[in-house]
């Protein structure tokens, strides 16, 4: 029971920053229709920001985010402008190529300037846990980074529901033609969802960066990973992402403990593949949609 | 008001609308009748710039060739697209609300207007917009472009799919709304109905324009009889 209990909670901390990565890629996919297949990368970019802004500038990781945010906003809301903009007409084949090469001349980037060699961020309170009675541990950076994520989800769902430019996001989505036909500056919203889908991962990446280590590869796990958190949500759900992402950090943490860490990820690719066999549209999309 | 000059228009390589001549006057109903596929949303298309064309399409003395959609819509055309194109996961008041994206200020006036035109709306405010039956989608969506201060609206099929009862509704929301000093150009399938109210009308075929008068010359055309009326 005790072991169960570790798990659930372990796994629902870890979760709740899968699901941050998760929700970003869906942002884009429902505003855009397309699939970010440079997620992962952004999220090590995240991490490598993360490190250095802590190593050089002795910035701790949680509060570098302030610097973050903006940052990737700002790179993401250029690369939709000057790369994918340009194939948000054409057929999904060529996004997948787009989206894949840019992750490719990122990942490599980094090998080439940060080296192979893996990073470590310790903090101080890197190891150091919560100690709930019981004897159920909580790993401190992951409480943390969980409490963070609550409130970005938080901010970014009241955005969405009552601001502006957040329901002209979800209009796009929800129909773009009619979007436009409204007055909305379709384009524009391209622009801010990938702004906002770049900024989330790259938050997720220095929410993780002080408990995983900051490789130029590291993204490609985290890319599976998020995609698989979009398909059981139901693409382009925000909601179903926040969900899926629970969902996937949860079975992860219970295979590891009741089967082996190897085979976690064995477990959430049956799972995928299940969700993909029994219902295609996600567990919170509806039939029907692409 | 709105005059059109040798338009073409079509999806990629495939022409569908060949030299189109179309002009309307500021306070008229006109109306392009003609069979499926003769390129009556693809001129709808054309005017609200979603689609690209080629000749000119003049508005207040503006060309509209060169602007965005977005931007048209600000310059007081809107177009309520065919299929009514609702925000399904939006609420009544929110897809309302996004009509009147471009004019916040004028949103409550706005809205009363449309909640009086279609007191139905008023009552499932905070339904959700995909929830409703397909009449009162067409209610909400005729609402929705209302909210953006139409000068011309372009109403795309707003009958198609409709019970008789509802029909006899839009038509009359239209006639309404038109009184009110909004200019029409409707596009229907039901050449009878909209003929009627119509000041005037063109009959498209195959993508050109092969018949125009006023709404009453159409309806007793022998040739307007024969192919859509049965007579």
């Amino acid at each position: 029971m005790l072991l169960f209990l570790q798990a659930l909670l372990s796994g629902t901390l870890t979760g709740g920053v899968y699901a941050l990565a998760g929700i970003g890629m869906s942002l884009v996919f429902g505003v855009m229709n397309i699939s970010n297949f440079a997620h992962g990368d952004l999220m090590m970019l995240g991490m490598y920001f993360a490190y250095f802004a802590f190593t050089l500038l002795h910035i701790d990781p949680y509060v570098s985010l302030v610097l973050i945010m903006p940052t990737a906003f700002l790179f993401g809301f250029l690369m939709e402008k000057v790369f994918i903009s340009r194939v948000i007409h054409h057929p999904h084949q060529n996004q997948i190529l787009l989206t894949v090469g840019l992750g490719l001349i990122m990942s490599n980037t980094a090998l080439l300037v940060f080296t192979s060699d893996p990073k470590i961020l310790t903090t101080t309170y890197s190891s150091s846990a919560f100690n709930l009675p019981g004897g159920i541990y909580l790993s401190v950076p992951l409480v943390i980074s969980f409490l963070i994520t609550c409130g970005i989800t938080a901010i970014l769902s009241l955005f969405l529901l009552k601001t502006r430019t957040g329901m002209a996001l979800r209009a796009t989505s929800q129909n773009r033609e009619a979007a436009q036909l409204m007055g909305i500056n379709v384009a524009k919203m391209s622009g801010i969802a990938f702004g906002i889908g770049t900024a989330l991962a790259a938050t997720a990446g220095a929410l993780i960066a002080p408990t995983y280590y900051i490789h130029p590869l590291a993204g490609h796990s985290f890319l599976l990973k998020a995609f698989t958190i979009c398909v059981l949500g139901g693409l382009g759900s925000v909601a179903g992402a926040g969900v899926g992402g629970l969902i996937i950090g949860v079975v992860e943490a219970m295979s590891s403990t009741y089967i082996s860490s190897d085979w976690k990820d064995v477990v959430v690719f049956v799972l995928f593949l299940a969700v993909l066999l029994l219902r295609p549209q996600g567990l919170f999309g509806k039939k029907g949609e692409q | 008001m709105l005059n059109i000059q040798n338009l073409n228009a079509g999806y990629g390589e495939m022409p569908i609308l060949r030299a189109i001549n179309i002009t309307i006057a500021q306070g008229e109903i006109v109306s392009v009748v003609g069979s499926n596929g003769a390129g009556k949303s693809t001129l709808l298309k054309a005017i609200s710039g979603i689609i690209k064309s080629s000749g000119t399409i003049t508005y207040n003395h503006e060309s509209l060739h060169a602007l965005a959609a977005h931007t048209i819509v600000k310059r007081g055309v809107v177009h309520v697209p065919e299929g009514r194109k609702i925000f399904p996961e939006m609420t009544v008041l929110e897809n309302l609300m996004m009509g009147g994206y471009l004019h916040q200020k004028d949103r409550q006036t706005n809205l009363e207007r449309v909640f009086t035109l279609f007191p139905k709306l008023a009552e499932r405010r905070n339904q959700l917009g995909g929830t409703m039956s397909g009449g009162e989608q067409q209610m909400l969506a005729i609402g929705r472009g209302l909210m953006g201060n139409p000068k011309l609206l372009l109403l795309d099929e707003p009958s198609m799919g409709l019970s008789p009862l509802f029909t006899e509704v839009v038509f009359g929301a239209i006639n309404t709304i038109n009184s009110s000093g909004v200019t029409v150009l409707l596009v229907e399938q039901n050449v009878y109905q909209s003929l009627k109210i119509s000041h005037r009308g063109y009959v498209i075929e195959t993508g050109s324009i092969v018949l125009t008068g006023t709404g009453e010359e159409l309806l007793n055309n022998k040739d307007v009889k024969k192919a859509f009326l049965g007579m």
